[in-house]
């Protein structure tokens, strides 16, 4: 660890400027990804809320607190939330814009303004989905199906496409933008094969961004148009195909699953290595991978399509190809686990973030297999058991790397430590409370209860309160942690440069850094996550 | 005037230079791959379009031939030779720029949106001409012949390819008047162009975009 | 870094072959050739745009790097179609789904 330290440096990217004009206008990539975290820490509790309601629904067989169709209503701004405010930028427009260009060894992004758009765009899209929550909600269910989310809903359809439009374009942007900067802005000596394991996932993930996106911008578009000029592309009294739209959507929404994966992959790298100070096994396995899943992620999508009247053998093809991508899963938990190996293991709240992902990632991705059988998936498809499969992966697996890189990086946003035992704390609520909601999902699924349904019989109650139990201690579990990091900023003690003792570019620059990272540009000349070397070589 | 064959070197010009970058060779590197991954996005996006009509063609042959006579070949062809010419303008336009002219620039862009402009305007005389025959669908679309549906579609199809490309023709030119207006200051030099090359390739974007539309959408029904 | 200019003289041969498989294109649709209409309006096009791509839009003379990523766009899009046509042509092959 690194000695203590008694004071921030003088100027740095927090209070370069000072004024409102000084953050709405910033181009600093630090900055951005500051404007980020509030807003998107903000979208992450608001679709916590309809999460609440949804599970105190379920805690009773009856649609007792809400009428069906404002359960219907809770559940989809649940989804639109979550998936499009939150897991698809926390990662890469939080942590990705503020560590890449130091990753990098560069000032900033290739396109600083067009990162501040991508928030700006973030915002507006955002800022649509506000409008329609206020004013009465979507009720389609996330995945906007046709004909009922072009013809028969009552609710407000066009507005949240819109919104979801429009907030793809700052997904597009953000991916470009990283692409690009990988390519042409990285240090001298710093080859693709020493770059850090989170740049090369931030990299396939950008590089689905940039090629699933715009699909789904067009199918919610059609969407759109069907519903104000009441055409039929997709209406089958007009001629229209609704498997078409499924198609379009599902073309970008399962590769956006990887959007929403693979960063959480590439955090999981590195906190692993810092926390066993050992280098990955299997580097190039790990980065490979990552390139593979982007790609391969592409070929799989009509696994969600097996209920519909998609070709049967079509559906054979999806199926069979969707096994194959568990492989490079497989490698990447495979390599974590043999990094751990002999490594030199330590508890803090980042590593506990971490175990937690791996187990709870592989759980999830197991039963990614069960579904991708298509035989199997025609009874539980549209059930908790899907429900479950992709929560275990978005939430014990994106979630929890999310809070790991939130940890691990507080030190440089901000140049505080946060209190380590109360950051375990909550990391145990978080894992207690995760599997206590989630688990008896799996259960309930398998035996049959439908998902987006208000009701349910009465055989599944047991299960449901158990989950219901479960989520309060979850939310528990996501409200600490915004405690104490708040707190942390006045009156936790100081980090220094490189409190973790890591490996990485980013950890040579001071905590909190200046706006353009580095007084001059550094040369690399050393593999990474050399941790055969000396400690005090490192600071 | 003629120009040769010839290579030249980019000259570090500080003022052009933005402060994230090292020097004008990696900006230049840089907002040419940009460009690319947004039209490689582009190419997504219409590409969500062209899956529909690949796939309602296929269900609908015969209906798409009969419904693609109602277009009218002589406009759609015109406007492709005047959407290749206003490529045309606008490579001269880049090269201009590369070569630090900054007159035969501003005259070359002004010819592309002028080309550009003569495209939207024989696009929208198409329109109005659908219109007047009762052809928009959601709007006032009567099919007396079979097939009504299938046949809707197709004119479906064709007003939000169009129609989308269109958007996109209006955006360059906005784009287009940008330059025009940074030229007139003496924005642009031959160490510094890259504004006038990213937008031109987005320019001849939007051109490939209707390569396809034209054969796709008017030439289905002429051999019957 | 160098840049290079490409000839006036290329641009106006490029142009002009462009103006002629248009009216090509034009001419050939009022021929009869079955279903092979669709293959020869597709194969002209696609000359067309290989040529727009490879002289107007430089890709001749650009990096390696930037020929990959030109390529990428094409092959999602071929990937988008193919497996979606994938579901739409064996849909009537077997009694269950009817075809669309």
């Amino acid at each position: 660890m690194s000695p203590i330290v008694t004071e921030l440096p003088k100027i740095h990217y927090l209070n370069a400027a000072y004024g409102l004009k000084s953050w709405l206008l910033t181009t600093d990539h630090k900055r951005i990804a500051i404007l980020y975290l509030i807003t998107v820490t903000l979208y992450f509790f608001l679709g916590g809320f309809f999460a609440l309601l949804v599970r105190l629904e379920l805690m009773t067989p009856a649609s007792d607190l809400l009428r069906p169709e404002t359960y219907n209503r809770m559940f989809t701004m649940h989804g639109i939330v979550m998936i499009f405010f939150f897991l698809i930028p926390a990662i890469p427009a939080i942590i990705g814009n503020f560590v890449i260009p130091m990753m990098l060894g560069a000032r900033d992004l290739a396109f600083p303004r067009l990162n501040l758009l991508s928030w700006y765009l973030f915002m507006a899209g955002g800022l649509f989905t506000l409008y329609v929550v206020v004013i009465g909600g979507v009720d389609t269910g996330w995945t906007f199906y046709v004909p009922y989310s072009s013809v028969y809903s009552n609710s407000y359809v066009v507005a949240t496409g819109l919104g979801v439009f429009i907030t793809g374009f700052s997904s597009i942007l953000t991916g470009l933008n990283f692409v690009v900067t990988t390519h042409t802005m990285r240090a001298p000596g710093l080859t693709w094969g020493r770059l850090p394991l989170f740049m090369w996932s931030l990299y396939a993930t950008s590089l689905v961004q940039i090629l699933g996106t715009p699909v789904l911008a067009i199918a919610v578009a059609l969407v759109g148009i069907e519903r104000i000029w009441r055409v039929g592309i997709f209406d089958p009294s007009l001629g229209g195909d609704p498997i078409l739209y499924q198609h379009l959507f599902w073309f970008y929404s399962h590769p956006a699953v990887y959007i929403m994966v693979l960063p959480a992959f590439g955090v999981v790298s590195e906190l692993v290595q810092t926390f066993s100070r050992k280098r990955i096994f299997g580097y190039k396995f790990v980065a490979g991978a990552s390139i593979g899943i982007a790609v391969y992620g592409f070929l799989v999508w009509g696994h969600h399509m097996f209920t519909t009247r998609q070709s049967v053998y079509a559906g054979l093809i999806f199926s069979f190809l969707s096994y194959f991508i568990a492989v490079p899963s497989g490698i990447k938990v495979f390599n974590w686990t043999a990094t751990l190996y002999k490594g030199s293991v330590s508890y803090q709240t980042p590593m506990l973030y971490t175990f937690g992902f791996i187990g709870l990632f592989t759980i999830g991705g197991l039963t990614g297999l069960f579904l991708a059988a298509m035989g199997l998936d025609l009874h539980v498809h549209d059930t908790y058991f899907v429900v479950a499969h992709f929560h275990y992966i978005m939430v014990g697996g994106t979630v929890m790397a999310y809070l790991g890189a939130i940890h691990y990086y507080w030190p440089k946003m901000t140049g505080r430590l946060y209190p380590d035992a109360w950051g375990r704390f909550a990391a145990l609520l978080v894992f207690v409370g995760f599997n206590l909601t989630f688990f008896p999902q799996f259960l309930a699924g398998y035996l049959g209860m439908p998902r987006r349904y208000a009701a349910y019989p009465e055989e599944f109650h047991l299960l449901n309160v158990m989950s219901t139990a479960g989520a309060s201690v979850l939310a528990v579990g996501y409200l600490v942690p915004l405690i104490y990091l708040l707190w942390s900023l006045r009156h936790a003690p100081l980090a220094g440069p490189n409190p973790w003792g890591a490996r990485g570019l980013e950890w040579q620059t001071p905590s909190p850094p200046p706006t353009f990272n580095f007084e001059k540009t550094p040369i690399v000349t050393d593999e990474t996550y050399e941790y055969s070397l000396e400690e005090e070589e490192v600071v | 005037m003629s120009t040769r064959w010839r290579r030249r070197k980019l000259s570090e010009s500080t003022n052009a230079l933005a402060h994230q970058f090292d020097d004008l060779e990696q900006q230049a590197r840089s907002n040419t791959l940009g460009m690319w991954a947004f039209l490689a996005t582009e190419v997504l996006f219409f590409g969500g379009l062209f899956t529909a009509y690949v796939v309602y063609r296929h269900a609908f042959p015969e209906a798409f031939a009969v419904g693609s006579k109602h277009m009218d070949v002589v406009a759609g062809t015109v406007n492709t030779a005047v959407l290749i010419a206003s490529s045309l303008m606008m490579a001269l336009a880049v090269q201009s720029a590369q070569l630090g002219l900054r007159r035969p620039l501003i005259m070359f862009l002004l010819l592309t949106m002028t080309l550009g402009a003569v495209f939207l305007g024989i696009k929208a005389w198409e329109y109005h001409h659908k219109y007047v025959e009762n052809l928009v669908p959601g709007v006032n679309f009567v099919w007396e012949g079979p097939l009504r549906n299938q046949v809707q579609m197709l004119f479906l199809l064709y007003f939000i390819m169009t129609g989308t490309h269109a958007l996109h023709m209006v955006i360059g030119i906005c784009l287009l008047t940008y330059l025009v207006l940074g030229a007139r200051r003496g924005r642009f030099s031959r160490e510094y162009f890259f504004p006038v090359e990213i937008i031109g390739l987005y320019w001849h974007f939007v051109d490939l975009v209707w390569i396809f539309l034209f054969p796709l959408l008017y030439l289905i029904g002429l051999h019957l | 870094m160098t840049v290079h200019i490409t000839p006036r003289r290329t641009y106006y041969l490029v142009f002009a072959v462009l103006m002629i498989l248009t009216a090509t294109t034009t001419g050939v649709a009022f021929i009869d050739m079955g279903p092979f209409n669709v293959v020869v309006a597709l194969f002209i096009a696609s000359i067309k745009a290989v040529l727009v791509v490879l002289f107007f839009m430089h890709v001749l003379h650009v990096t390696n790097l930037t020929k990959v990523f030109v390529a990428a766009g094409i092959v999602w899009l071929a990937i988008l179609i193919a497996l979606t046509l994938n579901d739409y042509l064996t849909r009537g092959w077997d009694p269950i789904s009817r075809p669309f």
